[in-house]
């Protein structure tokens, strides 16, 4: 089973961050308020970041390890980051943009499979045309097929709903639970939302100044009320 | 109106642009690199030829060029000639007064690049290598195109160190033992052939005229993209 194993710490001036993760494949929502280091623990597993202290192993596979110095550079680490801005590469086309992850496909296979993934993600008629064009709801599905096609064996969401209407993040949320349901890797999604916690968690991780400060299922977030 | 030494300036120039243009993206990538050392050394031994009398400027690159030092010994034994006093040598000189201004604008272009879409394009799998070549430098496009026309215009111009360097006449591609446009206006004017140094002022004047409105549209057709 592909785990993802955590134990991270960092410090930035005043600012400290202590967590230690476990996360099995399905969706581990990690909330808290602002400032509380929800997206500085996606950097950190991400590699953009580097802790000062702990490890970082997936399914077995050591990504970081301060004592043994080990620190597999970001784009070694087989992952799909879909960023609070989504980062789609605005001089690139839909198509373009789901292709550049793409290690595994031969080259010549590789538009085709976008194509059949922008489809799958309702936006197979944007795959020529620019983010510049797209609606919020749209650029999402762009990027998460970007972020599905890279095969990618830990999947990190930054709050990638939190400039949608309430409708649109329905249909998305829906979208991700089917998608994670797919890959069965760990996927760690982050969120200032309740109810966007309540439609996709298998797990609850509740941060507050760099630490948590309680975990457990989904069950977690009706006691939140 | 003698056409030569304007020709022979634009053939001048657009090498020097070609130089400039590598070596000021090299030297402006340099600098965005954080941790690069002593980057104010750096970014003030760039922009030296701002401040430097051009005649300063020329007498180090007769001192590094010259048939006694390193380099000018080095090109003897290559190509069984002398470096300075030629084409080439005037191609260095309009090159080392363009890289600044080559700097100045490739780096605005690259801070304009937003770090995030570095970031997605890592955590995609790609090298640095290719996050360069796909990611960087596409979207600081409008800064390199700009700063290859600053540099062409700053190379059509270029007057001390090239006179120092190469002298007042050199041979070009076609054209045999002639003053570039800069020196050839100087030169009619203290032979007292006022009409043929105004026809040549005129002719680049309307030149770098034209050269900076095309920059202009270039460099807006590139920012859409």
């Amino acid at each position: 089973m592909a785990e993802l194993v955590a134990d991270l710490a960092i410090t930035r001036g005043e600012y400290t961050l202590a967590v230690t993760l476990r996360c099995p494949p399905g969706i581990t929502c990690i909330m808290g308020p602002s400032g509380a280091g929800k997206s500085t623990i996606l950097n950190l597993l991400a590699g953009l970041l580097v802790p000062d202290r702990g490890s970082v192993v997936l399914d077995g596979e050591v990504w970081f390890d301060r004592a043994k110095q080990i620190d597999v550079p970001v784009h070694h680490r087989r992952l799909a980051y879909v960023f609070q801005g989504l980062g789609l590469f605005p001089h690139m086309t839909a198509l373009r943009n789901v292709a550049y992850g793409m290690r595994d496909v031969p080259r010549a296979d590789r538009h085709a499979k976008a194509r059949v993934l922008l489809v799958r993600l309702g936006v197979g008629a944007l795959a020529d045309r620019k983010p510049s064009t797209f609606s919020g709801g749209e650029a999402q599905r762009v990027a998460l097929a970007r972020a599905l096609a890279c095969s990618p064996k830990l999947v990190l969401l930054d709050e990638p709903f939190s400039a949608l209407d309430r409708e649109l993040r329905k249909q998305l949320t829906t979208l991700v639970r089917e998608l994670a349901g797919e890959l069965a890797v760990p996927v760690i999604h982050v969120t200032h939302s309740l109810a966007e916690a309540r439609l996709l968690a298998d797990r609850v991780v509740q941060l507050e100044h760099g630490t948590i400060v309680s975990e457990g299922g989904p069950d977690l977030l009706t006691t939140s009320d | 109106m003698n056409w030569s030494p304007l020709f022979l300036s634009l053939q001048v120039a657009t090498f020097a642009m070609v130089v400039s243009l590598v070596l000021g993206t090299a030297f402006a990538l340099l600098l965005s690199w954080q941790r690069l050392p002593l980057p104010d050394l750096f970014q003030a031994l760039v922009s030296t030829p701002l401040v430097l009398p051009p005649t300063v400027l020329g007498y180090y690159l007769l001192t590094i060029l010259g048939p006694h030092s390193l380099i000018g010994r080095g090109f003897h034994w290559l190509f069984g000639g002398d470096l300075i006093f030629t084409m080439k040598a005037a191609v260095i000189a309009a090159s080392i007064g363009s890289i600044p201004l080559v700097v100045g604008a490739v780096k605005v272009g690259l801070d304009a690049v937003e770090p995030n879409l570095v970031a997605a394009a890592r955590t995609l799998g790609a090298s640095p290598a290719r996050v360069l070549v796909t990611i960087t430098l596409p979207l600081a496009a409008p800064g390199i195109v700009a700063g290859a026309m600053l540099g062409f215009a700053r190379a059509l111009g270029d007057y001390g160190m090239t006179q120092m360097v190469a002298s007042s006449r050199f041979d070009g591609f076609g054209i045999h033992n002639e003053s570039p446009a800069s020196i050839f206006v100087h030169d009619e004017l203290v032979a007292l052939r006022d009409e043929s140094a105004r026809n040549m002022a005129i002719a680049t004047t309307i030149l770098g005229i034209v050269l900076l409105v095309l920059a202009n549209h270039l460099t807006r057709r590139v920012r859409r993209g």
